[in-house]
């Protein structure tokens, strides 16, 4: 298989910390029918950035940008872990000997497995090297993700 | 007390003949030797010899600071190279500060109008005055720095910063006196307060001589209760030299030296003069400036003026508190701020928009000063730290345009108003 076909289009927003933000955006996306499968908000002081993993990322960033939100694309992987001690260590062992570095991370947690989702600074690298050393990365257009998440469409 | 007596009481009409001379030679030798004023006067069909008594000061035209900036750093100067021996420089309006030379004499006349004015308010060569202005390009340390020391007061001229050391060396070196900004003497009152000295019961301090920034009366009663103080307005802009006059004890309105300075107060809209006790534009005339000479300069501070002879037994004119200003400049911690100013400055920053918000605040009686801009979407990343950078780079380019520390946010593009016609995008919650 192709490592294009890992590299998942993460929609980051920016945002004002702020009561009503992150329910806007949440209904817009509502209305679009578009799913959230995961997302994490890093906050820094007046603002912060709102990451999140969808179904359909072109539509959702259609919408958000003509609401006038800053909305860029980021690639990052999503590698599936063992939900059990040890499964964070698999993964970050492996990107740590080849020297890759994790800008940051978020997860997700469904029914016996989880899904790390991961923002490196070497993304083609990072899947080589989860693959070859038998981890498994998770492919969106996205039923992928396994849980209750997974789900819709 | 007085520093120069019989000039300071003189009879008014005496005064008047002493400012019609020094006018009259004024306009002569600008219309003579200066470009820059030779063709304003002629702009203004105005010659020399139409000048036949005081009041004809008003058919000359005015000055204006941006006559100051579109003429950076010097042309519009009057004194030879050999002549100038300082330059201080202050905030222009946008990207050009405004530079005022000084000569010998001008240098002279500045101290000598401070010698008067520190007397005025009871200080003498027994004094010790912590001069807490900044020192440098800043005219309030240096120029305090030298009124002080005429007098044959002694000097502690620590400039600004470092609170705790300043209330140190208060206690220390016996002060009597201080110069600073209001919202500074009060922040000082606070920090020595934790740290366990009372101004008024642990230190000699008995004088403040308190300006760069408006205030008002309810601060000077605060402090001078609060701090065991009197605390006198003192005045002056960089343009007409630098702090320049100050109340005498009577603290109703600051003296203008007549011999140094024609007073008018102006219709900010038409230019016309008003009377005493109507309210408007400062616009003064030094008399006897040599390098940078000022005509009728529009200052932009509103006040009234009083013409009457104070009880102290000056007869010198006497200017009312400033209430505001006729533009929309601001004063943060006794620097002048322009907004546009800080618009220029984000101007040459594309990672953030064209459009900004100023708040401005006092926390433990300091000025703050936050700026909001929007980010754009070509500068916008998914990291942290590349956002916080951006806050960092704009806060940087602020701090070195205006000299001023203000904080940065970032906010969602097409949050912050718009404005048709006149822009207000100033908030300031301060109040005096």
């Amino acid at each position: 298989m192709d490592t294009e076909e890992f590299v998942i289009k993460q929609v980051s927003i920016f945002s004002e910390n702020k009561p009503g933000r992150l329910a806007a955006m949440a209904k817009a996306l509502q209305e679009e029918q578009v799913n959230i499968l995961a997302f994490s908000i890093a906050e820094a002081g007046e603002f912060g950035v709102v990451r999140a993993l969808v179904d359909q990322p072109e539509k959702a960033y259609k919408k958000l940008t003509s609401m006038g939100f800053v909305v860029s694309f980021t690639e990052v992987i999503g590698v599936k872990m063992r939900d059990e001690p040890g499964g964070l260590y698999e993964v970050a062992r492996i990107l740590g000997e080849a020297k890759i570095n994790i800008e940051y991370s978020y997860s997700y947690s469904g029914k016996g497995m989880a899904v790390l989702i991961l923002r490196v600074d070497n993304t083609r690298e990072a899947i080589t090297q989860i693959r070859a050393h038998g981890g498994e990365l998770v492919r969106l257009p996205p039923a992928a993700i396994p849980g209750p998440a997974g789900k819709g469409r | 007390m007085f520093w120069e007596p019989k000039i300071e009481t003189m009879p008014v009409e005496d005064l008047h003949r002493l400012q019609y001379k020094l006018l009259k030679s004024l306009v002569y030798r600008l219309y003579s030797f200066s470009e820059f004023y030779h063709r304003r006067m002629e702009d203004a069909g105005v010659h020399p010899d139409d000048i036949r008594v005081l009041a004809d000061l008003k058919n000359l035209p005015f000055m204006f600071k941006r006559d100051l900036r579109d003429n950076y750093p010097d042309k519009i100067f009057t004194a030879t190279p050999e002549e100038l021996v300082r330059y201080h420089v202050s905030s222009g309006t946008t990207g050009k500060p405004t530079v005022v030379g000084y000569t010998a004499n001008d240098l002279e006349n500045w101290t000598v109008s401070l010698a008067r004015a520190l007397t005025s308010i009871g200080l003498s060569s027994r004094d010790v005055v912590l001069v807490s202005y900044g020192y440098g390009l800043f005219t309030g340390g240096l120029g305090l720095h030298y009124g002080a020391e005429r007098i044959g007061a002694t000097v502690i001229p620590t400039s600004v910063g470092n609170t705790e050391r300043q209330i140190e060396l208060m206690q220390d070196l016996r002060a009597t006196a201080i110069a600073c900004t209001p919202s500074y003497m009060l922040h000082m009152g606070e920090v020595a307060e934790k740290m366990g000295i009372s101004l008024q019961k642990d230190t000699q301090l008995r004088v403040g001589i308190l300006g760069a920034e408006p205030w008002s009366e309810r601060m000077r009663n605060r402090m001078q209760e609060w701090l065991g103080i009197r605390a006198y307005d003192i005045y002056g802009t960089s343009e007409l030299s630098g702090p320049l006059f100050t109340e005498c004890t009577e603290q109703k309105g600051f003296h203008v030296w007549g011999d140094f300075a024609l007073t008018e107060i102006v219709d900010p809209a038409t230019g016309e003069s008003l009377g005493p006790g109507e309210k408007g534009e400062l616009t003064m005339t030094i008399l006897q400036k040599e390098a940078l000479p000022m005509v009728r300069f529009r200052i932009g501070d509103v006040t009234e003026m009083d013409e009457g002879i104070c009880a102290c037994g000056r007869t010198h004119p006497r200017v009312m508190r400033i209430t505001g200003r006729v533009d929309d400049m601001l004063i943060i911690r006794g620097i002048n701020v322009f907004p546009s100013q800080i618009e220029h400055t984000l101007m040459s920053i594309p990672e953030v928009g064209k459009h900004f918000m100023i708040e401005v605040d006092r926390k433990m009686e300091l000025d703050t000063v936050l700026v909001r801009v929007e980010v754009s979407p070509e500068a916008f990343s998914d990291k942290i730290t590349d956002l916080m950078r951006l806050k960092a780079m704009v806060a940087g380019k602020v701090r070195s345009a205006l000299n001023v520390n203000a904080d940065v946010e970032l906010a969602e593009p097409g949050t912050l108003p718009r404005f048709e016609g006149k822009a207000k995008r100033v908030i300031d919650r301060r109040k005096l």
